[in-house]
């Protein structure tokens, strides 16, 4: 038992990573409904952004981070205005695709550059674990975890009272209507790509600085799709509870019966959840049954 | 006043008269080739054209799917897997005969692909595309964990197979003559209603439950049929390679075929012929461009994220650029220039 919830809490705190990326899905979606395969690709680009301006440049980790968050930035917007704004009024398959080869060609950049093996990022969070009573929890989880949680306060703050935030969930009810009332929308899409890329970037960086970075990070991170899926594609409170829930699962399941079953039970979640809830757990009433 | 006469060229020629003698003597001649072929080439060759014959009928089973049903499917790999797995089964504990395999193999994957399109084509939307990712994680994880029977990261072995006393050879005519049906089925599905159908579903899906049309029936058909038409290449593929192990069947495999659909055309069978010709051949060529260029140092470390880049891009850069893919530019080479949202079923 003592076991379990040690298990349990180290769960809950790997799933910070997918609520900060499923954050930066939800916003795209919701604002452009594109469908973003190359989330797990911008979170894995996001750490090595990192890794590029802190160690490879040398210049130290704060201009690391803004150096990251800045690049992932201009790289979203680039997908964004180049790729996905010519599709516009296209079928959602044809988005879908353009973002899936998206995710494949930063996949194999990243690769190229930086090569197949792990790399370390540097050591911004504290090692020393800590202790609730006689629960040991590993430092970095706990510290990427106050971090992750303060990052998506602040996102949520933002996306509730700003003006920007006000607009993308006009943009997200009514297309038409917000643009009628002087929305900007093509802006609006840009701000949501750019901000998810970032979000993108923070958990990347999270994630890469528990465990390293390699480019299958994207593959792995993959699994967001299915914590969208899991909350319902539109909720943004949703995908706080989605996201530890799944970390949750991931790390009992992988504790107790082996890593090889992590990568596809959240799918079979997401496969039942179908079945018996379309809408996920918290999902507006938008989808339609056929 | 005189008519003035069209220039006098082949292409003319063949489109003042669609069916004539002309286009006859064209098959005939097509069929001539493939048929003479391996007596003209070398071991290499023979080898690549069942490849390619192979990733033919995947790349259509995909395109019956993907383009003429509208459908996202990227778990086409995994449903390769189940053909191969359980042909490859079947022949080693059975020891039935390769067409029974093969019919066994296309049989597995269609109903595995129905279990996993029930819950996710019930919606609309890109739900198919998770639950086609479900499938490819978790038919993966069954081959590589059911040791037992799948053999595991070691893989399944399966016996030579000698088909008609001429080994090699005797396969490439089976691959030749089974690609071959396939095409012609899959061409003629598209004059029959559950073919019309699945198009009519993909252009307005209202519209085609007003004709009557069940809707999720036929979504759940076009994805089924793409599934065994996977099932009846994977099969095709163990007895071409001989072994099976989970490798064959990743995710990227996926992408590769989604990327035949893309780059050859969607919705077209002659786009998926020319898709999946190109891309088995692309990664032959990159290899052969690198080692001239390289001197052969360090490949493999190149190789992988290189060709995952140009996947990405041939995906990217057809649906930007020429949405109908190679069959467009052909098209427009030849003075046919409509655009694709105007004949989508080219």
């Amino acid at each position: 038992m003592h076991q379990f919830i040690e298990y349990s809490i180290i769960g809950i705190a790997s799933g910070g990573i997918y609520v900060l990326a499923a954050l930066g899905f939800i916003i795209i979606y919701k604002a452009s409904n594109v469908f973003n395969f190359a989330m797990g690709e911008m979170m894995m680009l996001g750490a090595y952004f990192f890794y590029l301006v802190d160690k490879q440049l040398g210049l130290g980790w704060i201009i690391g981070l803004a150096g990251a968050l800045g690049l992932s930035a201009l790289l979203a917007l680039a997908i964004e205005r180049g790729l996905l704004r010519p599709l516009l009024g296209r079928p959602p398959v044809v988005l879908v695709m353009v973002t899936l080869g998206v995710g494949s060609i930063l996949r194999g950049f990243a690769g190229l550059i930086w090569g197949p093996d792990v790399v370390q990022l540097a050591e911004i969070l504290p090692r020393k674990p800590l202790f609730i009573g006689d629960l040991l929890i590993p430092g970095k989880l706990a510290w990427s975890f106050l971090w992750v949680g303060l990052l998506a306060g602040a996102f949520m703050v933002y996306y509730r009272f700003s003006k920007a935030g006000l607009a993308i969930r006009a943009a997200s009810s009514d297309q038409a209507t917000a643009e009628g009332l002087g929305i900007n929308i093509r802006g609006v899409f840009s701000l949501t790509w750019v901000m998810g890329g970032m979000l993108a970037t923070a958990a990347g960086i999270v994630a890469g600085s528990v465990n390293g970075v390699t480019p299958q990070l994207g593959l792995v991170a993959l699994n967001v799709l299915a914590v969208v899926m899991f909350a319902g594609m539109t909720s943004v409170g949703g995908s706080l509870i989605a996201g530890l829930f799944i970390g949750w699962m991931e790390t009992i399941v992988g504790a107790y019966l082996g890593a090889a079953w992590q990568n596809f039970l959240p799918y079979v979640v997401v496969l039942l959840m179908m079945i018996v809830k379309p809408t996920g757990l918290f999902g507006e009433h938008r989808i339609e049954r056929i | 006043m005189t008519k003035k006469s069209e220039p006098y060229s082949f292409v003319a020629l063949v489109r003042k008269h669609p069916n004539s003698s002309v286009q006859a003597a064209l098959w005939v001649a097509l069929t001539l080739v493939v048929l003479v072929f391996p007596t003209f080439s070398s071991v290499y060759f023979v080898y690549m054209a069942c490849l390619i014959g192979i990733n033919i009928i995947a790349t259509v089973g995909l395109n019956l799917t993907v383009g003429y049903g509208g459908l996202l499917s990227i778990g086409h790999s995994a449903f390769l897997g189940v053909g191969a797995y359980v042909s490859g089964l079947m022949w080693v504990h059975l020891g039935t005969p390769l067409p029974v395999n093969i019919i066994g193999g296309a049989g597995a994957a269609f109903l595995v692909g129905i279990a996993f399109g029930v819950p996710s084509l019930r919606i609309k939307g890109v739900y198919l595309a998770i639950g086609t990712l479900a499938a490819q994680y978790s038919l993966y994880f069954i081959f590589q964990q059911w040791a037992s029977v799948t053999g595991g990261d070691r893989g399944l072995s399966l016996p030579k197979l000698d088909v008609f006393g001429m080994g090699e050879t005797g396969f490439y005519y089976v691959v030749a003559l089974l690609t071959a049906l396939l095409l012609i089925a899959a061409k003629n599905l598209f004059r029959t209603r559950i073919g019309r159908a699945f198009i009519a579903v993909r252009e307005r899906d209202y519209a085609a439950e007003v004709l009557g049309i069940d809707v999720v029936q036929s979504k759940l058909l076009a994805f089924g049929l793409g599934a065994a038409y996977a099932g009846v290449a994977g099969a095709l593929g163990a007895a071409f390679l001989r072994i099976i192990t989970p490798d064959q069947f990743t995710l990227i495999v996926s992408v590769f075929f989604l990327a035949a659909v893309v780059v050859g055309g969607r919705a077209s069978i002659l786009g998926s012929i020319l898709g999946a010709v190109f891309m088995t051949l692309m990664p032959e060529i990159l290899q052969f461009f690198l080692r001239v260029v390289s001197g052969g140092a360090n490949l493999a470390v190149v190789i992988v994220p290189l060709r995952e880049i140009i996947f990405g891009s041939l995906i990217v850069g057809f649906l930007l650029f020429e949405p109908r893919g190679l069959v467009g530019l052909i098209e427009r080479a030849f003075g046919k220039a409509e655009t694709f949202d105007s004949k989508p079923e080219a």
